[in-house]
């Protein structure tokens, strides 16, 4: 039951489009920092282009994602109409006019601070506001997803939470504290001295701050593309989700777990301690864990579903897989780039591995992997699932579906694999040009030019995708019936309590972030010989 | 297996699961152990101590005067390195250490964030404006290495690339024994 169709395509439709966008910035900064272009260009389009690219990837495409998806699950999962739907149109409008207050100044060269912001540079202080639009947008889809499932509960006293709208919000739980450390470093720190009303800053207390929701954003990336796995796969490709329980559990690991682990981002950083930075690095090692019961859970229901369709022996089963099944061979893909990506993951967490790699090509190559191979292909899969439920047309052509995922899996590789190799070489990251004349640096050129071709791959598949998702609009009328979500082999009739409610689990979030973080943040918080002054970028 | 109904199969299922799920924590508690063991043992530990400076003042007094910036020899025969980042070079330029000598880096930055990374070896550490970051570091080998800054630092980023100098002791020892900070700036 999908009554608010043009809703969740709106969100989808701004979300691909800048999600196109921002492929070919990222197409173009990697063609001219490759010996591919030998001139040297202007530096100062490059780093607007990659605070563009990173801003739009990071915030902006994600965000209107899993807002667009969590309406759709709202709606289908719960079956019920959404509750408050100018309040969503409100959001949607927020986060539309947000990002063009924010890429405003960046095409303009007044902000180009990456969409780490690093002060004590300060951009316009548009670029600021625009992105504190962006997620006071999103915040009101938290609120809606909540209250959205409490009159579900009025109505429903003790039944089990359906499993796409509990993971949908735990993730919108996560999101909301997640986004408070980047929201208190914009608005106590950067704003005000963007504005001009200060003009030092605590370039150390802002790293933390903003450590605290970077890599927990990553989970909110994620919840979409994990939705997906439990609750799309198993439905899609015929089979039976192995388990429930394995999908409450592993949504609940990630709201407790994936918060107090940012500090790993701070290892080489001197305003921390060595203390803070042990600890961050073994709830690191803690957040695996979800990921490796999901891998368990799901690889489970697609033998599953390999078994029903005939399948024989301890592996003869995986011939038996409908490889034909885009959704087959998306997640497919998401798990081969989630292990080499998670892999990489598990080496940063460590400080001592770390170390040889901070801030080199190693760490680009490492969450593009996850982001763009592991999360973006699900995406991919998403939409084509949702599309036809929200056109009331069939896609034209799963030939076009299948090419188009294939080139993004070998793109993706191809950009990556080259990236952790010059990584370990020492290749620093966020660079507009490398000299591949000095000899030290020449032996890289071949696979910075591998990468380059790797990009334009993925942006031919990027574009094949909103072609395909375009199209579809255009074919006959097919009604593709309600909107439905995986069954589990046992069918869920009583969930415990604690597996089917969140007020614990938020406050073992609040309580681990408290005293993963508290400390680290005072001790810089009350101490005033550590601001410095601004640089203002783009003054003369 | 076949796909079984009833309880035989829901208990082979929570069996299974439980068995993936302590395998799983296994792996994670030896992870952390290995991390925490590297880190005592082999006391390869972060930055205990967090020391603020202030920028705007690094070349009026104190540690970071510009006399006071390159490689010292102290009398306990170990090495101090002492370095600032500003946009968009290092000073020094070009780092001169012995090899085979316990060497301490001590670095800051004098504007905005940048990085010091040491191609080829695993020294890599953020100069944050208003803290100094020190760095235990130990060369083995002779030889030239580049250092790049590994941290977005505006427009002049990618053109701030330093270097490393490794020589022999006694060479540094007898450069050295005149007094003053050695640099291979020149060289």
């Amino acid at each position: 039951m999908l009554v608010n169709r043009k809703l969740v395509l709106a969100h989808f439709w701004v979300a691909f489009a800048v999600f196109g966008l921002a492929l070919f910035l990222g197409a173009w900064q990697m063609f001219v920092r490759s010996p591919l272009y030998t001139w040297i260009s202007n530096p100062e389009w490059y780093y607007r282009s990659l605070t563009a690219h990173g801003t739009v990837m990071g915030y902006v495409f994600p965000t209107l994602v899993a807002m667009g998806f969590g309406y759709a699950i709202s709606e289908s999962a719960l079956k019920q109409p959404l509750v408050g739907v100018r309040w969503a149109w409100a959001g949607f409008w927020l986060i539309v006019a947000g990002s063009v207050m924010a890429m405003v100044p960046v095409a303009l060269g007044r902000a180009s601070v990456l969409y780490t912001f690093y002060p004590p540079l300060i951009g316009s202080a548009f670029y600021y506001i625009g992105v504190v639009l962006v997620v006071v947008g999103s915040w009101i889809w938290v609120a809606l997803m909540s209250i959205n499932l409490r009159v579900w509960r009025r109505e429903h006293p003790g039944e089990p939470v359906p499993l796409a709208m509990f993971a949908n919000v735990a993730g919108s739980y996560l999101w909301a504290w997640t986004a408070v450390g980047a929201a208190l470093e914009l608005l106590l720190q950067i704003i005000p001295v963007a504005l001009g009303w200060r003009t030092t800053i605590d370039a150390g207390l802002a790293r933390v701050f903003f450590s605290w929701t970077l890599h927990a954003i990553v989970y909110f990336w994620l919840m979409p593309t994990y939705i997906a796995y439990y609750t799309i796969v198993p439905r899609a490709i015929g089979g039976r989700l192995y388990s429930d329980t394995m999908g409450r559990i592993a949504f609940i690991l990630f709201l407790v777990v994936a918060m107090p682990i940012g500090i790993h981002h701070t290892f080489a950083d001197p305003q921390v301690g060595a203390g803070f930075k042990f600890i961050h690095s073994a709830f690191t090692a803690l957040v695996a864990l979800p990921t490796l019961l999901t891998v368990f859970t799901i690889c489970a229901s697609v033998e599953i579903a390999a078994r029903l369709r005939g399948g024989r022996g301890a592996f003869g089963w995986i011939m038996a897989l409908p490889w034909d099944n885009p959704i087959m061979l998306a997640v497919t893909f998401s798990f081969v780039l989630l292990g080499f990506g998670g892999a990489g993951g598990l080496i940063n967490m460590s400080y001592q591995l770390d170390a040889t790699i901070h801030n080199t090509q190693w760490i680009t190559g490492h969450f593009h992997l996850i982001f763009g191979g592991a999360i973006v292909i699900m995406y991919f899969a998403i939409a084509y699932d949702l599309w036809p439920h929200l056109t009331g047309r069939a896609l034209p052509g799963l030939k076009l579906v299948r090419a188009q995922l294939w080139l993004w899996f070998v793109g993706m590789i191809v950009t990556t694999f080259p990236w952790h190799w010059v990584g370990i070489l020492g290749m620093p990251r966020r660079m507009a040009y490398y000299d591949y004349s000095d000899p030290a640096i020449s032996p890289q050129a071949f696979s910075v030019t591998l990468s380059a071709i790797g990009a334009f791959v993925l942006l031919i598949s990027g574009l094949l995708f909103l072609y395909i998702l375009a199209t579809a609009h255009r074919q006959p009328a097919a009604d593709a019936g309600a909107y439905r979500f995986s069954a589990p082999v046992h069918p869920v009739r009583t969930v415990p309590l604690a597996l089917n409610s969140y007020a614990i689990w938020v406050a073992l979030m609040i309580g681990l972030t408290v005293t993963n973080y508290a400390y680290p943040i005072l001790t810089l918080a009350v101490r005033s010989d550590n601001s410095v002054p601004a640089v203002y970028v783009g003054a003369q | 297996m076949t796909v079984q109904d009833g309880n035989h199969g829901a208990e082979v299922a929570a069996r299974t699961e439980r068995r993936w799920a302590t395998v799983s924590v296994i792996v994670i508690v030896v992870l952390a152990v290995l991390a925490a063991f590297a880190g005592i043992h082999q006391v390869t530990m972060p930055q205990p101590r967090v020391e603020t400076i202030d920028p705007t003042r690094l070349h009026l007094s104190g540690e970071f005067v510009e006399s006071n910036l390159g490689s010292v020899l102290e009398p306990n025969g170990a090495v101090t390195v002492r370095a600032i980042g500003q946009q968009y070079s290092f000073t020094p330029a070009c780092i001169l250490v012995p090899a085979q000598t316990p060497i301490t880096l001590r670095a800051t930055s004098a504007d905005v964030v940048h990085g010091i990374l040491v191609q080829g070896t695993n020294v890599n550490t953020m100069l944050v404006p208003g803290y100094v970051s020190e760095q235990l570091m130990r060369f083995e080998k002779l030889g030239d290495h580049l250092m790049p800054c590994q941290e977005f630092c505006s427009f002049g980023h990618e053109g701030m690339w330093g270097k490393v100098k490794v020589i022999d002791k006694e060479e540094f020892a007898a450069k050295a024994k005149s007094g003053g900070r050695l640099s291979c700036v020149g060289e």
